[in-house]
């Protein structure tokens, strides 16, 4: 698949899976389970896929999106930024069986970018003075100090959109937009489930969010999961 | 609803006084999030959720909630005349950029000096970091909102935090469900104490030495309408 490029990106979640391997590196969009693409989560559940790390904003809900990954065993290192909601990945973590990097929300998200836009690494001072500060370079520049934040970058960026055209042009819904833009630039290959596909020419250029070129298949999705979210 | 909800509510009923028109605000998980159900009217705010929202309003009517729309905490929201949406490297960089007026943030310790710490209990409890360093680091006005002891029935308020930090000398007020209470350059000043509690009762309930305001306001959650 990855050897022939097409204009026209339709696959099945078959396809999908076809690219996703034990060991492989799993960047996935979403925030608090919204906007993690449920089919896609599905499919890696029933294919089980095993030893894989994941990267993205928090480790959602035990029964809901990839939070469901982590609770059936099937990674060994989340890089995330809160794991709160998901009693599981603590429970695992403090157990030593998953392990688990935190960085700052925004840090984290700025990483993503940057494995996405082709930029090695970034100086903040956000958690200087603090436990994020450990292991990390720091670098002075114009007398104040900063860390030194790395990229990161993925074998496979999983995302959920609500429209995308054959191409990948993507367009989100709301808040559900969250990670999905930089996760959908920062993998190596990216996959798109989505609510709905139109043909090229159906979304205006100037609503589209994700530029196509970042998307390599388009699935539909079977529908989401993170209704009620919050009962 | 039970005496919990209740103190939760008062609490964000006070936090919201806080704010003022014009200000651009962001609210934590918890308590935080009960505030936009207690901003008057009058006040123009624009909430800022990390999640990628400018402009949220207060939580939909039952039934009318929509299933994308959510705040930081993954409650339903609605959105005000003006909101926009954005990813969340932009979500981060209106932090870092110290657009945000206030934020209201939950708390596990926080001491004389301002230092709040609120993401890892080491060997017990690791939520996470979430947004707080940012927000924390980089809010023009941090006030956090907690309980004013812990579970173990320990103070809250401390000379040292003893827990890993989100961020050193950050806080600017701290209101809990005992009393309001202000880090200023020279200390903690008591300067509210929410009815039936006493001054003592706070003092004794602090593990940090308090300044009395000249004059302490009293609230009675008990008179106090809601909105």
């Amino acid at each position: 698949m990855e050897a022939k490029r097409s204009l026209n990106k339709i696959g099945t979640l078959s396809d999908a899976l076809s690219v996703i391997h034990d060991g492989s590196t799993v960047m996935f969009g979403g925030f608090g389970g919204i906007g993690n693409p449920p089919t896609i989560i599905r499919g890696m559940l029933e294919k089980g896929v095993k030893d894989l790390t994941l990267i993205g904003n928090d480790s959602a809900f035990p029964h809901i999106g990839i939070g469901q990954i982590i609770k059936n065993k099937q990674a060994k290192k989340l890089i995330a930024s809160h794991i709160g909601s998901n009693p599981v990945a603590g429970q695992l973590m403090t157990e030593g069986e998953l392990e688990v990097e935190f960085s700052p929300q925004g840090t984290l998200a700025e990483r993503i970018r940057a494995g996405g836009v082709g930029i090695p690494a970034f100086l903040t001072d956000v958690g200087l003075g603090s436990m994020i500060e450990e292991g990390k370079e720091k670098v002075t520049l114009n007398n104040k100090e900063y860390l030194l934040e790395t990229a990161l970058t993925a074998d496979v960026s999983i995302v959920y959109a609500k429209k995308a055209d054959t191409f990948g042009n993507l367009i989100y819904e709301t808040s559900a937009r969250n990670t999905n833009p930089l996760v959908a630039m920062a993998g190596t290959f990216t996959i798109a489930e989505v609510e709905e596909i139109v043909e090229p020419g159906e979304l205006a250029p100037e609503e589209i969010t994700t530029p196509g070129i970042f998307v390599d298949l388009i699935i539909k999705t079977e529908g989401v999961d993170w209704k009620w979210v919050w009962e | 609803m039970g005496m919990g909800v209740d103190i939760r509510n008062q609490m964000a009923n006070r936090a919201a006084k806080e704010i003022q028109s014009g200000m651009i605000v962001n609210l934590g998980i918890g308590i935080p999030s009960l505030i936009p159900n207690h901003i008057s009217q009058e006040v123009e705010v624009l909430f800022h959720a990390e999640n990628g929202v400018l402009g949220m309003g207060p939580s939909p009517r039952k039934g009318e909630e929509d299933p994308t729309l959510c705040n930081a905490a993954g409650y339903p929201v609605t959105t005000v005349h003006g909101a926009s949406y954005f990813d969340s490297a932009i979500a981060f960089g209106i932090i870092r950029s110290g657009y945000l007026d206030m934020t209201f943030l939950g708390g596990l310790e926080v001491s004389e000096d301002g230092d709040l710490a609120n993401w890892i209990v080491p060997g017990k409890r690791v939520p996470g970091i979430g947004g707080a360093m940012e927000l924390a680091q980089k809010a023009k006005k941090v006030v956090v909102l907690m309980n004013h002891l812990n579970k173990d029935g320990e103070p809250k308020i401390v000379k040292q935090c003893s827990f890993p930090l989100t961020a050193r000398r950050c806080v600017s007020l701290i209101i809990t469900d005992m009393a309001v209470i202000e880090v200023t350059s020279s200390g903690l000043l008591l300067k509210e104490v929410i009815a039936p509690r006493t001054i003592e009762d706070v003092i004794a309930a602090t593990g940090a030495e308090l300044t009395i305001a000249d004059r302490v306001k009293v609230l009675d959650p008990r008179k106090e309408e809601h909105s």
